[in-house]
């Protein structure tokens, strides 16, 4: 076991996995191996927990057994406490890959006379260590022997000896201490580890309390030097910090469904794009759930997983309602592709929320995120902190390529669209779903009003909820305003009607128009006629004036004839004329 | 490292009616071993005589004890007889603690001191 050290080479520092999700990563690989490292924080934020993990993930996953040697609690005691957490500590007893040590020091029962030193603990250490070849040791909590004995001077001598001894044994220790005033433990471990310092907190803001785990100090690394939330749940505890969000997640070009056909057009044809995150705010009865449920059942239909979080309704009651506009999303959840997580968001702290949600996120694996809504995580921390955990959850969600639907609820009256800037910048998609109300009714209104990417629709479609989902129609915009509801309904009836009259007019009219032109042709016809019959009268007069003049001639010949007179050869007026004529010229 | 012997007696000092029944654990023959071995066998000698037993230990040879008797520091003598189990931990070089601590004296402390004062009956 000395040889560890001789081995490790010393320009990098050998780490020592710790197997506790999270910690791993803060710590850039684990604990200093075969090094102390101080645990302190103060009572019941968890540290014999994290130090007794270390060891059973130790023995079971990375074969190396560990020595636990507790100074409050008793073998028994610790089995039981640890046994709801699903670690087994008598079968790794059993199998050899634990020793259990309980030190017992009580000052009541020593009297001390002259010179002593703790060789007793070395040898008893050492023994179990050797016993099963243990590569990594907890003591918790040393500062036990402080209290037991009364020579602190030999208790603080022999402590760095210990720890020398420890590092010479090359086994990786955890020693737990207990938090003092000002300063890190009570006793003043902190210096005697000086490789590696965590610390854990459980801090009570506003009736709810989070735990935390920082970093302190770490010698030769680099590491997460944030306080990061952590959970204590039934497999052990967990750390889910998000390290690094950076932006450099590749865009995605694929294009998914949002389950609303008419959705998809606005959209420009296709809906949203792979791994954006898209924020659906409205007031409150606008139909945010329903719009991320028929998303979550197109998610699932496709084959994909979706994994629902909802900070107001319980599974049961949106499977209920969903069912009622046919959304049938219970057949995804029986099938595991729909994934409800449901809590009251006043239930843990925002950090906590924050942790949780990617505990989820990273054990479902889901392709489609929904928040239901965030507005939820108001209560739970200030504006500013909301705002900052949001950033820093859809970042995560973006790097991971997780597609986001984010609801938020707006109050009403507050300006839908000014809601939380930050928010706003971090969306890709803003669906904004609202009331509008006239003639005495509330219609629900979808439209778009930004999203990044694409050409989409800049119109506003009126969102009914039918009994076959949701269907979008077209608002009807038009000199009185847009129109919604039965007010529309009203007006397309009124346009029809409108329309009908017209065609009547026109015929109407055309008729009148033939009328007019049968009348006219009339009119020209019985012209016509007139002047017929006038230039029959003028012909007729004519001829009878030739007839006079004619029978005038005939008559004056008569006349002649009668009165004997001599006989001219040429006949009529013109004869007579031109005799006249001739008689002037 | 383990040597699994039979009995962890190392040294019977004496065997007769056995009133006291003394155990010092010690890792080695260190200085301060063998300054409690001698300051405990002087002691009994001078007030015992006779009817006590000491027990040596040496938790180099038998490491497993000191889980067993919960040993943190060496020296420590352990009064497993007359009962209750007294500890006393250190050389035992100071006699008159010594004498108390096996309650072979009465304490001269506050009878009311908190938390002790009602174990010892004389």
């Amino acid at each position: 076991m000395k040889t560890t050290k001789e081995l490790a080479p010393a320009k990098t520092l050998r780490k020592s996995s710790t197997g506790i999700h999270g910690l791993d990563e803060i710590t850039g690989g684990g604990l200093p191996a075969g090094r102390p490292t101080l645990v302190c924080g103060a009572a019941g934020c968890g540290k014999t927990l994290l130090a007794l993990e270390f060891l059973v993930r130790g023995a079971t996953e990375y074969g190396e057994p560990g020595v636990f040697m507790a100074f409050e609690e008793t073998g028994e005691e610790l089995i039981d406490n640890v046994a709801s957490l699903g670690f087994d500590l008598k079968a790794l007893v059993a199998g050899k890959k634990l020793v259990l040590d309980y030190v017992y020091v009580d000052r009541s029962e020593f009297e001390e006379t002259g010179e002593y030193d703790l060789e007793g603990l070395f040898i008893r250490l050492g023994y179990a260590i050797d016993s099963i070849k243990a590569k990594r040791v907890v003591l918790d909590t040393i500062e036990g022997l402080f209290a037991g004995l009364p020579n602190q001077a030999i208790v603080r001598a022999e402590l760095r000896r210990l720890f020398r001894w420890l590092k010479e044994k090359g086994v990786t220790v955890i020693i737990t201490g207990e938090r003092g005033e000002g300063t890190l433990t009570r006793y003043g471990l902190e210096e005697y580890v000086s490789d590696c310092v965590i610390s854990l907190d459980h801090r009570v803001v506003d009736q709810v309390t989070t735990r935390r785990i920082r970093v302190v100090k770490y010698r030769g690394t680099t590491h997460g030097t944030n306080e990061y939330p952590f959970l204590i749940e039934k497999d052990g505890i967990s750390i889910w910090p998000i390290t690094s969000v950076q932006l450099e997640h590749t865009a995605s070009h694929e294009r998914v469904p949002t389950g609303i056909e008419r959705l998809d057009t606005m959209l420009g044809g296709k809906g949203f794009y792979r791994g954006s995150s898209i924020l659906l705010s409205g007031t409150a009865g606008t139909g945010k759930t329903s719009v991320a449920s028929t998303f979550a059942e197109a998610t699932c239909r496709r084959g994909e997983r979706c994994l629902y979080i909802s900070f107001e309704e319980s599974p049961s009651q949106i499977t209920r309602n969903m069912a009622t506009i046919g959304i049938d999303l219970q057949q995804w959840l029986k099938k595991g592709r729909l994934q409800f997580q449901t809590v009251r968001p006043f239930h843990f702290g925002l950090e906590m929320h924050l942790a949780r949600m990617i505990k989820f996120i990273t054990e479902f694996a889901p392709e489609v995120v929904i928040i239901d809504p965030i507005s939820g995580l108001d209560t739970s921390g200030t504006s500013l902190e909301v705002k900052a955990a949001l950033m820093r959850l859809v970042d995560y969600l973006k790097q991971k390529g997780i597609t986001a639907m984010l609801t938020d609820l707006k109050m009403g009256g507050a300006a839908l669209e000014r809601t939380d800037a930050a928010i706003s910048s971090l969306v890709d998609t803003w669906l904004v779903l609202r009331d509008l109300e006239s003639n005495g009714e509330r219609n629900r209104g979808l439209h778009v009003l930004k999203s990044r990417g694409m050409g989409h629709s800049n119109q506003v479609r009126e969102f009914v909820l039918s009994d076959d989902g949701i269907q979008l129609t077209d608002v009807y915009v038009g000199p009185s305003g847009m129109l919604t509801g039965s007010a529309r309904v009203a007006q397309e009836a009124r346009e029809r009607a409108e329309h009908v009259s017209l065609d009547e007019e026109a015929e109407r009219q055309q008729l009148a128009l033939e009328c007019k032109r049968a009348a006219l042709e009339g009119q020209i016809a019985a012209l016509r006629a007139e002047f017929s019959a006038e230039e029959a009268t003028i012909a007729r007069i004519f001829s009878q004036d030739k007839q006079r003049e004619a029978s005038l001639a005939s008559d004056k010949v008569e006349m002649g004839r009668s009165r004997q007179h001599d006989v001219v050869k040429s006949s009529g007026i013109r004869v007579r004329r031109t005799a006249t004529g001739a008689k002037r010229s | 490292m383990r040597t699994p012997t039979a009995s962890p007696k190392a040294k019977v000092v004496t065997v007769s009616p056995v009133e006291w029944d003394l155990r010092l654990y010690v890792a080695g023959p260190t200085p301060k071993s063998i300054a409690a071995f001698r300051n405990l066998e002087q002691l009994c000698e001078e007030y015992l005589a006779g009817r006590y037993r000491i027990e040596v230990i040496d938790l180099m040879k038998n490491p497993q004890l000191a889980r067993g008797d919960q040993i943190l520091a060496v020296p420590t003598l352990v009064r497993k007889l007359p009962a209750p189990i007294r500890k006393i931990i250190g050389n035992l070089s100071d006699t008159e603690r010594l004498l108390v601590g096996l309650d072979l004296r009465a304490r001269e402390a506050n009878p009311f001191a908190p938390g002790k004062g009602k174990k010892h009956a004389r």
